[in-house]
């Protein structure tokens, strides 16, 4: 019976040799390639070499209708001693932190008790998304409707309420500007923290939480040992790119203050598209958003090793 | 980089339907309805309250009458009982804003269409070709998904300029795909994974090439990736700024977002009401999309996340 099998074949013809043509056709690397072009051809042209070239005009005088020459490093020797500049870097940083510090917290939470059970859970999960789809400028301009020096509603409400006499100027004194612009940040974001976060909270198992209720355990106490391990590793690719958005962030700022009042909410995104294209000094806009770069380098480091992290909790080898 | 299939979330779920056994919380009779109320129904209602009411506030400044949006003494501001579609009428009819809605609907479709074309192909190509450097191109794919477009637009406007596109849509809707094909690629990869290897050892051994199992076999089967794709860049692109804001110049050529910023905002003590009209219809096409595809939606978001 096993001599059937193993009865030698004979080719009837001759087997061709395989053509260029044929290996551009049929061999896996070559069709890779081919599939890859569009993909790749977009992002060559217009994110990598956009990049290089960004960081190239950084150590030029470019303006808008002029061709720039090299300067080497001149542009970043006067944002150094710009006060501006370095306010902006301040305000990114606080603008930043806080934000996602805010986000955190209160997405977690809202995750938390969107995993509960209760009635029109479908419901309420996705009304809590919609910040999350409307256009940032759109719900941004609804702020400043109603972070109004006049006509706020909270200033209403709150006289009515007895609290204050004066209307609030929201968006004119320096810190209440930043309040209400990183408010709006948090109003935005949180929306999406929770959702993925709810996503992560939905593979824990829930013989996990029974079987430390039988141990005792109080609420904190499966929160802290439970549910959080669980999630870190959700947790650190969220706050990357929560971080990392909120970092370059500009539409927010743009609709709502464009920078002031005094610069008080300029970020490095605003502040460079003002330099850039306002003013017309491309080299050092480039200078300023250049400078975002390490930044988003330890941004990817943070992602990158929560990666590795998660790999290492769920016994996978790293390949 | 992450061939992990992780562990796989159960999508439904997060947005159940309520005929679901739910054996998730299988121990909330362990507390009291006072204290649900308090730990659960009160904080959950702020949150709520606070997410929403910027949009009942915009709806509610986009139908009010003129004299009752400045006057907060003699009316209450929470309500109208005389809504009237003046600003809604004036935006449709008295401006461009038609014209930017299509604009941003005519370079989102496109940019969309052009990524997901790309996303498709790069993302089989990298999952199943398995090419000589897949991983590393998959891996370099993902950091592109994080640079930001706020580090781009300064040398994008010279090579938009450059080529001659400055101020058409075309500009968009060839740099938007930057944004867009990173995203949705892993988005697919994650889909196409999920698709069983045997179907296309199938398909080869009938004697199907690599673009007749895509089309006919691998696609089919990942219609949902491919909405939730579709939709995700869809409401990215309508949601771009700082490309828009700086490549188009002309106020015809404008998108929503841009032209309502720049057009809109005047010195009228009474642009109240036209802009959040305005705000209003801007936001409404993708709200509506978004309930009709909450799932999808969902999916797309975590998708990418998880991958």
């Amino acid at each position: 019976m096993a001599d059937i099998a193993l009865a030698p074949r004979r080719a009837k013809t001759e087997i061709r040799e395989a053509t260029a043509w044929d290996q551009l056709r049929h061999n896996k690397n070559w069709l890779g390639f081919w599939f890859m072009l569009p993909a790749l051809a977009f992002l060559i042209f217009f994110l990598a070499y956009p990049l290089g070239l960004g960081i190239w005009l950084s150590f030029t005088d470019t303006r808008i209708g002029r061709v720039g020459h090299f300067i080497g490093t001149e542009n970043y020797e006067w944002l150094w001693d710009d006060a501006i500049f370095w306010l902006s870097v301040f305000n990114t940083l606080l603008y930043t932190f806080i934000a996602s510090a805010v986000k955190f917290a209160v997405g977690l939470y809202l995750a938390l008790l969107l995993n509960e059970r209760m009635p029109f859970k479908a419901l309420l999960r996705a009304a809590v998304l919609i910040p999350f789809i409307v256009p940032t400028v759109l719900s941004a301009l609804a702020f400043w409707w109603i972070f109004d020096s006049q006509f706020s509603i909270i200033s209403w409400s709150l006289k009515h309420l007895g609290l204050i006499t004066q209307n609030i100027n929201f968006l004119g004194d320096t810190t209440w500007a930043r309040i209400c612009v990183i408010f709006a940040n948090i109003w935005r974001g949180v929306p999406f923290v929770a959702i993925t976060l709810l996503a992560g909270l939905q593979t824990v198992q829930p013989s996990l939480y029974e079987a430390a209720t039988l141990d005792g355990a109080s609420r904190w106490q499966m929160f802290r040992y439970i549910t959080y391990p669980l999630l870190t590793p959700i947790i650190a690719v969220v706050m990357t790119f929560s971080v990392l958005f909120t970092f370059t962030d500009f539409q927010l700022i743009w609709a709502m203050t464009r920078g002031g009042p005094v610069n008080a909410t300029h970020l490095m995104a605003t502040l460079s598209y003002q330099r850039a294209i306002i003013a017309g000094q491309l080299g050092e806009g480039a200078a300023i958003s250049s400078a975002m770069i390490p930044f988003l380098l330890a941004a990817i480091m943070v992602s990158w090793f929560g990666l590795q992290r998660r790999k290492w909790q769920q016994g996978e080898s790293n390949d | 980089m992450t061939d992990l299939p992780a562990s796989k979330v159960d999508l439904k779920s997060i947005l159940s339907t309520p005929s679901r056994v739910d054996n998730s919380e299988g121990m909330s009779y362990l507390q009291s309805v006072p204290r649900r109320i308090v730990t659960l129904y009160i904080p959950l209602s702020i949150i709520v309250i606070i997410l929403l009411f910027p949009f009942y506030w915009m709806g509610l400044t986009a139908i009010k009458p003129d004299e009752q949006l400045l006057d907060l003494d003699k009316y209450n501001p929470f309500w109208t009982w005389n809504p009237t579609f003046k600003h809604i009428h004036k935006l449709l009819f008295e401006s461009y804003y038609p014209h930017w809605l299509w604009n941003t609907m005519y370079v989102a479709v496109g940019a969309t269409v052009l990524s997901i074309i790309a996303s498709v192909l790069a993302a089989y190509a990298i999952v199943r070709l398995r090419y000589k450097g897949a991983n590393v191109v998959g891996g370099l794919i993902f950091l592109a998904y994080l640079v930001p477009p706020s580090i781009l637009f300064i040398p994008l406007a010279t090579v938009v300029f450059q080529y001659g596109l400055f101020d058409s849509p075309l500009a968009l809707i060839l740099t938007y795909p930057t944004i867009l094909i990173p995203f949705s690629t892993w988005l697919l990869m994650g889909y196409f994974k999920t698709i069983p290897f045997e179907l296309e050892e199938c398909a080869l051994i009938d004697g199907a090439s690599r673009w007749q199992i895509l089309i006919k076999i691998v696609l089919p089967l990942a219609v949902p990736g491919l909405i939730s794709a579709f939709i995700f860049c869809f409401t990215l692109c309508w949601n771009e700024f700082i490309y828009a804001l700086t490549f188009l110049q002309s106020t015809p050529n404008k998108t929503v977002p841009v032209a309502i910023v720049n057009e809109f905002v005047d010195g009228d003590i009474y642009r109240w009401g036209s802009l959040m009209a305005g705000a209003l219809c801007g936001s409404l096409p993708l709200v509506i999309l978004y309930a009709f595809f909450v799932e999808h939606y969902v999916s797309a978001m975590t998708g990418a996340v998880k991958e």
